[in-house]
């Protein structure tokens, strides 16, 4: 705790540092933040493994103060936030070379990365929204760093208007739990948690105020606008780490905060991940946009987390605290896993953008052969997301279908229909995602470059490969080592619900067991192995008969064409699951305008792409606004005699309500 | 430990070597039906041996992955085959992977694939690729439902302790098992590129998928690519038999007489099961493409209904 | 709990063998291969009603199977495919909607009758409330196949099935009386020579069995 004490205003001297902007002021602040990043991060660890500490401090509200709290699931997400600020920040040293505006990004992002910190460690709700709202601020003021680019304005100007909900969302949660007691420290409430139908409520407006920061749909549509926006190291920290504690804040109040939930509430954050995932990962596969493909699939991946979160409450209403214990380890790693990817990948995705000048896949290309560190890092990233073992997004995806697996016999029906919707939407989900990035990967570093810029790209600095290699190896040795992760993490779930998973360590061999032998085992080092030596075998036994090797041009059943245009493109590509799925989950036309024989213009394929939420949903709630607004501009105009009329008007409201208020 | 490390080693050998002799047969099978004489049964093997001592062809523009990725995809095909039990159950790794990791593992050669689809940048290689995913984008989540129906049923998802589970009897005839064996037997046809999703006989072709992404390879890339195939083959052959016919397979792999009373039974299902998808490609035609979802999704289906009655009703 | 013996077992397979068929049905796009499948549908039918009369000891239920074969697995798809062939009629049924997205809304009626039938017969012999539980989705699967095809012949064929789910019911009931069941076959028989006589004279109006063609006639009277 007291490291943190003396992090805080480290971070903020360095915001200061940005305003004032002193010579080499780039490095002091990303080096800087990147070193209290891992101070950090050093501290979570602590937390998880160490006692529970408090501190109070006497600003803030009066009578209650400022009080932070470091107990296990604190640490666990302070874990997160160090390393992605750390990686961000180390990226950001080679990244922002060449920003033409430091002054727009370096005074925030240190306050940024604190604002963070502060969400996770506070414990009265004062400090927690004073945070959460910094939060908001400060990467709003991130997002608008380009914003003379077209299209930025209107990403700040919905990011903006979708972090105020959320705040608002999470301060009615808040105030719910407070009561008229005015409960509005976290001790206060867990001795006096809401109980029955209200806990419920207060959850599922928990739900929507978290959600709106961590992208569930429908409240997701700031995302694939707001990410694209950010220079890369900021979507990074955005996507890998800001989402996370939206998380964060959903599992305390839900685990901790908030009483006992019933069943119901459980199947629908179960359901509603499901479906965030599945069209999260729809609308990634068939964007053009390389950051925004990636926003997508951190909504995607925020719906595989809500749904451990949903196994986990509804375990618990069902007393079943092993499976309890099981679903919440699985969520927090694909939490860790998800930060640690996702910013590889923005990462990657930063170093592509900065050197093809472009962010539209279809003018990518053979990027492996001009930048392959790059793509030998990104590579891992990409499988990793997809789920493969033996990488990190395997294991969690695992853990979490071996929750489902594990008690099919849910007393509520409701329960019983969920668990296998949601098994499906995951796995659909899980074999969409790979297709994603075979598509991501494959168009944008394989094949031939589609344009000059793609031709002539640049390796980047060694500042951004080594973070993104480093992010690379992570994704390794979490795949490979799974158990570890799994003990260190043993102590959150005890914190939270009484019960963990078996201790790991004993295994032989480094399986994992997550419920009993016999059941399910998976052993990560074993099969990486394996695969590693049967490939050695092979190439060392075939080597020995022949290793000739002849380079030609491309065969291509025989009709090379030496222009790139011929190549398949992104948009080609997913065209097939966008046949498949499309009808089901958005509306797309396609039509085809061909010219008659004889007539020399081209035929013409037309798309026309809706967004389901945005045309369903915020389309008429603007035009509701505006019409309201239109409606009461009215008011704008008229005597002070009716404008004195309508004071005394609400006045008499105001009195007659209290009288008739009990 | 010596002699359980023999026997793993001899099933993964004894996989790897009667793989090229399943899809002779079945190439024989298909032939006869033909009325034609049809080749040997060996003529795989001499495919092999002859692609092996061949040089290679890289394109030009193909990158180091190109080369790896077949390797790749062979080393991870043999790894999820020895996780399966094929003559005996509880070898020495079957537990280092449960029947979800050997989908994944399947899976990430298929990804591995694609990309090599992609590499060399024609318009081919991408066409597969491309239709690659679409099916695996079906195919891949019925297989995790088949799993899930499986796995409610045996409670367990390793498949030693399943196999153990169907041996014993006490599951008896089961809705819900039925919907699963049609179901993976659907997934297995697409995954292995048979008719009628994909025809394994034929080159340029517009419909093709598999044969598409595997165009620029030659020689010993090749060979591995075409091992590889034979290989999944086999492993969703024995997957089938070893879930849903069970009977013969030894418990202990370390009683030799039982190991080889296994072996012989595995070989009779393998025949019959290869028999019996030679008859079944020669009987219907190869699907338009974009009927292949349709197909899939029926798996899909009926993995999702077999898993929704076994949640709602354990009787079933 | 639930008995584990060989005859609720093989019951309950056959109950799912006929869903199962069901949603073979709701798959094929061609009309005789349709037809083919309704022959299936009613053997698995025959099949059930043959078992439950051998577990009932009810030997009345074996001429309810001798009736499912003989006439709804035998004369009627042959009289069909007469139909079908005589009239030349276009081989591929037209769908209202996607075959991917009905079969999707199958798998949710599966669920809802389940989600329905299940808690309300808690109390009921296990084998009777699963198999009545199944029935009701191969009837609701049944009238879905009515509603989401265009073509009057597979209309037929899917009020055939949904006539097959509610046999399936009432012999897992244990009660139906055999001339019940009599009648409901004849009855069966003559909607089937009312619905041919019905196609012939549409076709002969309208040169389509398109049922949408009915639509438009009216609309054209207005």
């Amino acid at each position: 705790m007291t490291g943190l004490v003396w992090a805080a205003p480290c971070f903020l001297a360095l915001g200061l540092v940005g305003v004032l902007r002193p010579p080499g002021s780039r490095h002091l602040v990303y080096g800087g933040c990147a070193l209290l990043s891992l101070v950090v991060l050093g501290i979570g660890v602590g937390a998880v493994w160490g006692p529970v500490e408090h501190l109070s401090l006497p600003v803030g509200l009066p009578g209650v103060g400022s009080r932070f709290r470091l107990d296990p699931l604190s640490g666990f997400f302070l874990i997160v936030v160090g390393l992605g600020s750390a990686g961000a920040s180390t990226f950001g040293l080679g990244y922002t070379r060449t920003d033409a505006h430091p002054e727009r990004v370096l005074p925030f992002y240190p306050l940024f990365i604190i604002s963070m910190v502060l969400v996770v460690v506070a414990d009265d709700a004062f400090s927690f929204l004073f945070g959460w709202e910094l939060m908001s601020l400060t990467s709003w003021a991130l997002v608008s760093a380009h914003h003379l680019e077209p299209g930025n304005r209107r990403a700040t100007f919905v990011y903006l208007l979708m972090a105020v909900f959320s705040g608002f969302t999470l301060l009615f949660a808040f105030s719910l739990m407070a009561g008229t007691q005015g409960h509005f420290t976290f001790d206060a409430m867990r001795a006096n948690p809401v109980v029955g139908t209200w806990a419920d409520i207060v959850l599922i407006i928990a739900l929507i105020g978290a959600g709106a920061k961590a992208g569930l749909i429908p409240l997701h549509v700031w995302l694939p606008l707001a990410h694209p926006a950010a220079p890369s190291h900021v979507s990074a920290l955005m996507s890998g780490v800001m989402t996370k504690v939206a998380v964060y804040a959903f599992l305390r109040l839900a685990l901790d905060l908030v009483g006992e939930t019933h069943a119901s509430t459980a199947t629908v954050v179960l359901l509603g991940g499901g479906i965030t995932a599945m069209v999260g990962v729809l609308q990634a596969i068939l964007d053009r946009d390389l950051k925004r493909v990636l926003a997508f699939s951190t909504i995607e991946n925020v719906g595989i987390i809500f749904i451990g979160a949903g196994l986990t409450l509804a375990f618990r209403a069902n007393g079943l605290m092993m499976g309890a214990a099981l679903a919440l380890t699985a969520t927090l790693f694909h939490t860790l896993n998800h930060t640690v990817f996702k910013s590889l990948l923005f990462f990657g995705a930063g170093t592509v953008v900065e050197a093809t000048g472009q962010r539209d896949i279809e003018t990518m290309g053979g990027l492996i052969h001009r930048m392959p560190r790059t793509a030998l890092a990104m590579l891992t990233g990409c499988v990793a997301i997809a789920g493969f073992p033996p990488l990190n997004g395997f294991v969690s995806e695992w853990l979490t279908f071996q929750a489902m697996l594990l008690r099919p016999d849910m007393p509520q029906w409701g329960l019983k229909l969920a668990f296998p919707m949601a098994g499906a939407l995951l796995a659909l989900t899980a074999a969409l995602a790979a297709g994603c990035f075979v598509r991501l990967f494959g168009i944008c570093f394989l094949g031939r470059p589609r344009s000059r810029s793609a031709a002539e790209a640049r390796e980047a600095d060694l500042w951004s490969t080594g973070t993104i290699l480093a992010f690379a190896l992570f994704c390794i040795l979490g795949g490979v080592f799974p158990g570890a992760v799994i003990d260190a993490m043993a102590p959150i779930s005890t914190s939270l619900l009484g019960a963990r998973m078996p201790e790991q360590i004993g295994n032989g061999w480094l399986t994992i067991v997550p419920i009993a032998a016999g059941h399910s085992s998976y052993n990560g080092v074993l099969i990486f192995l394996f695969i590693l030596v049967s490939a050695l075998l092979a190439v060392a036994g075939i080597h020995r008969r022949s290793n000739a090797i002849r380079t030609a041009p491309p065969w291509d059943c025989g009709f090379p064409d030496p222009s790139p245009r011929t190549e398949y493109s992104a948009d080609s590509f997913a065209q097939p699951i966008r046949r498949v799925f499309a009808p089901v989950l958005m509306p797309t036309r396609e039509q085809v305008e061909m010219p008659p024989p004889g007539d020399m213009r081209p035929a013409v394929l037309h798309r026309n792409e809706g967004d389901l939420f945005w045309d369903g949903i915020y389309a008429p709630l603007g035009h509701f606004v505006e019409w309201v607004s239109g409606k009461a501009n009215v008011l704008q105009f008229l005597t002070i005699r009716r404008y004195l009329g309508f004071v005394f008007v609400s006045l008499i409201v105001l009195l007659i309500a209290l009288t008739v208020w009990p | 430990m010596i002699q359980a490390l023999i026997v793993q080693l001899a099933q993964m050998t004894l996989l790897l070597v009667s793989a090229p002799l399943m899809t002779g047969i079945v190439r024989r099978v298909k032939a006869r039906l033909q009325r034609r004489r049809g080749q040997s049964v060996f003529q795989p093997y001499r495919d092999l041996l002859r692609l092996l001592g061949k040089e290679a062809i890289v394109a030009e523009t193909a990158s180091w992955l190109f080369r790896v990725i077949p390797y790749f995809i062979f080393a991870a095909t043999w790894v999820a085959a020895a996780l399966i039990p094929t003559f005996a159950a509880n070898l020495m790794f079957s537990w280092s992977g449960d029947l979800i990791a050997i989908t994944a593992l399947l899976g990430s050669t298929r990804f591995a694939l694609a990309l090599a689809g992609m590499d060399v940048g024609t318009s081919f290689g991408g066409i597969g690729s491309s239709r690659e995913m679409m099916i695996a984008s079906l195919a891949e989540p019925a297989m995790i439902m088949i799993v899930f129906s499986v796995a409610l049923v045996a409670g367990s998802t390793q498949l030693s302790t399943i196999a153990e589970t169907m041996l014993t009897g006490h599951v008896g005839l089961r809705v819900s098992l039925s919907l699963a064996l049609v179901a993976l037997m659907i997934v297995a046809v697409a995954e292995n590129g048979r008719i009628p999703v994909d025809n394994p006989a034929t080159h340029l072709e517009l419909t093709m998928v598999h044969e598409a992404m595997v165009l620029e390879y030659s020689g010993r890339h090749l060979a591995m690519i075409e091992l590889a195939a034979m290989l999944k083959l086999s492993t969703y052959l024995s997957m089938i038999a070893c879930i849903f016919l069970p009977f013969g397979m030894a418990a202990d792999p370390l009683r030799i007489t039982d190991d080889l009373v296994g072996v012989l039974a595995w070989g009779c299902k393998m025949v019959i099961g290869i028999v019996a998808l030679g008859i079944t490609e020669m009987s219907i035609a190869k699907m338009r493409v974009f009927r292949v979802p349709n197909f899939l999704g029926a798996a899909l289906m009926l993995s999702l209904l077999g898993v929704l009655l076994l949640f709602v009703s354990r009787g079933m | 709990m639930i008995p584990h013996s060989f005859s609720f077992d093989v019951a309950h397979t056959l109950a799912g063998m006929l869903l199962l068929c069901s949603f073979v049905l709701l798959y094929q796009v061609r009309l005789l291969a349709l037809l083919h499948a309704l022959a299936l549908h009613a053997t698995i039918l025959a099949l059930s009603v043959a078992w439950q009369a051998y577990i009932q000891g009810a030997p009345h239920l074996f001429i309810t199977a001798a009736i499912a074969l003989v006439f709804k697995a035998i004369v009627m798809p042959w009289a069909l495919r007469r139909i079908v062939i005589r009239m030349g009629l276009h081989r591929e049924i037209e769908t209202v909607v996607g075959i991917g997205v009905t079969m999707l809304v199958g798998i949710g009626l599966v669920a809802l009758s389940l989600e329905v039938m299940l808690p309300i017969t808690a109390n009921a012999d296990p084998v009777a409330r699963e198999d009545v539980a199944l029935a009701l989705s191969v009837v609701l699967i049944g009238l879905l196949m009515m509603v989401t095809r265009r073509n009057a012949v597979s209309q037929v064929v899917g009020f055939m099935s949904l006539e097959n789910g509610i046999n399936l019911a009432a012999t897992g009931a244990r009660g139906m009386p055999l001339v019940v069941e009599i009648s409901v076959a004849f009855s069966i028989l003559i909607a089937l020579i009312v619905i041919g006589i019905f196609l012939f004279r549409i076709r002969e109006r309208f040169d389509t069995v398109d049922v949408g063609a009915l639509d438009m006639f009216r609309g054209g009277r207005q």
